[in-house]
């Protein structure tokens, strides 16, 4: 056995176990944005095209930085600029690398069908197998952060990989390798978690910024992505990033008791006629014969 | 020569689904056993080894919506052929309510049926409203990406309701199969070569049965 099936911990559309499951000891891995310090000169944005060797994607001009408005299936790292005005009337302008958030509990993952086309790795990160993606689009109902992208030539889905190539050889992914300002840290979630509540506790109590918090959202378990905010309450500012993510209500109910329900129903139906006709038999039986043959003449 | 609907035919036969009923039936029944194989394959991981038997998983998300374009079609022909004849009567409630007789087989303690039961009536009814449901929602569920963000309720809304739908049509099939191929011997072979025997018109829908006997008696202009 191979020990990159033993990464894994999560496979989508999965019937039975999962090899990886809690037979090996990783270090969850977590990406730290801290986006007060973020400079918008999307260094992380050139490194991860030319990283993941993606072919040019046109940018759209809008009298601002934001060259498109979200990522797409060959750009997934995107830096999100948003003016905020503050009650005093002066401007802020909040920067957010924008891309997947290898959620704990990922909703694409949940939402996929197709047998293994999601993984997640016992290191935490999500990861998409393009060779397995049926292209039904269910992850991208799933994500709750608006991420999955699909590409129409190829009929499949595609997303930020972490670098998982990179980080299985010990490396950092390349956007945290290009960022200039270190406002983009990469370790153990352990450590990431550490750090930001350092950083956001120097904010609130060194730089007048008293709702400075870390965004982690428990809704999808935590993130493999934390973001280090000036006003924690208020995450939606950010690009529309969401208070409290999780799994869209009707994908949980249609993957939980809807499941159960009609699976229940589906079997106990074929086992209801089944026992019918045991019981009480074609309607005819005692015609049968007749009927069959030349029947009655009107 | 055409065919006519409830025209008699020699050896006590009348004829109750000419050709074109008959040929729009297995158009919307392949398409539907199709539809049901594949969706059950993208409803369980324990049911995704039936998309590896009919091509694989890519071949059977790019066929499935097609699929339901071809099930969806023949349904509204289906409309156009008996709707007017699925419009409930007086005697459905009666029928409803003497179901328990239907269930063990005492149809001599049933209300007299028309051309159609109210079961069938029913069965008809949630069929088609069940396709509708299943086109509007499939149309989403074939497009995903072309949802705004905003929007996205849309998509949340769909992939609830196409398998609730699914699963109604479902029900609605194993009863339909049930009835037509092993409760009512004779039904199978009026959506194959088309006719009944008029013993079988008389037992199951008695209604049907007189006005055919009425009209026949009366000559055609």
């Amino acid at each position: 056995m191979s020990q990159a099936t033993l990464r894994v911990q999560k496979i989508s559309g999965h019937a039975g176990s999962v090899p990886g499951e809690d037979t090996q000891r990783q270090f969850t891995v977590a990406k730290l944005i801290d986006t007060t310090t973020c400079i918008g000169c999307k260094a992380c944005e050139v490194a991860c095209v030319e990283w993941n060797d993606m072919p040019f994607s046109a940018t759209e001009f809008g009298n601002s930085y934001q060259t498109m408005p979200e990522t797409r299936w060959n750009y997934w790292n995107l830096i999100l600029f948003n003016e905020h005005e503050k009650e005093d009337g002066s401007l802020m302008w909040l920067m957010r690398k924008n891309q997947c958030m290898h959620c704990a509990e990922p909703g694409c993952l949940e939402a996929c069908p197709s047998d293994g086309a999601i993984i997640q790795y016992t290191n935490g990160i999500v990861d998409f197998q393009q060779d397995k993606c049926i292209g039904c689009g269910y992850c991208i109902t799933g994500c709750p952060f608006n991420i999955p992208k699909f590409n129409k030539e190829t009929k499949r889905v595609y997303k930020c990989t972490l670098c998982t190539d990179r980080v299985s050889q010990g490396l950092e992914p390349a956007c945290i390798k290009s960022c200039p300002t270190g406002c983009l840290h990469f370790g153990s979630k352990d450590d990431m978690k550490e750090l930001a509540e350092t950083r956001a506790k120097q904010l609130r109590e060194h730089y007048n910024f008293p709702n400075a918090g870390v965004y982690d959202p428990p809704g999808v378990g935590g993130t493999g992505v934390i973001y280090v905010l000036h006003d924690a309450t208020q995450p939606e500012l950010y690009g529309g990033l969401p208070k409290n993510p999780s799994i869209p209500l009707s994908v949980k109910l249609w993957k939980g008791p809807l499941k159960w329900l009609g699976n229940v129903a589906m079997v106990g139906g074929l086992i209801g006629l089944f026992v019918h006709y045991l019981r009480f038999g074609p309607k005819d039986r005692d015609e049968e014969l007749k009927d069959s043959s030349e029947g009655v003449k009107p | 020569m055409s065919e006519n609907a409830d025209q008699i035919l020699p050896h006590g036969r009348v004829l109750r689904y000419p050709f074109l009923e008959r040929l729009n039936h297995w158009i919307a029944a392949g398409s539907y056993i199709y539809l049901l194989l594949t969706g059950l394959a993208f409803w369980s991981p324990w049911c995704f080894w039936i998309a590896g038997l009919l091509g694989g998983g890519q071949i059977s998300r790019t066929l499935h919506p097609w699929a339901g374009l071809f099930f969806f079609y023949a349904v509204v022909r289906m409309y156009g052929y008996w709707a007017p004849q699925m419009k409930s009567s007086e005697s459905d409630k009666q029928w409803w309510r003497s179901l328990g007789f239907y269930i063990q087989n005492q149809d001599d303690k049933m209300p007299p049926a028309g051309r159609y039961n109210a079961g069938q009536k029913a069965l008809f009814w949630s069929f088609f409203y069940g396709a509708l449901v299943l086109l509007l929602t499939g149309l989403v569920l074939w497009f995903p990406e072309r949802i705004p963000w905003s929007f996205r309720w849309v998509r949340y809304t769909s992939i609830f309701l196409h398998p609730v739908a699914a699963l109604a049509t479902i029900a609605n099939f194993m009863i339909h199969i049930y009835m037509s191929v092993f409760a009512e011997r004779g039904a199978f072979g009026s959506v194959i070569r088309g006719d009944v025997s008029l013993e079988f018109a008389k037992r199951y829908h008695p209604g049907w049965y007189e006005e055919i006997m009425r009209r026949s008696a009366t000559p055609r202009k």
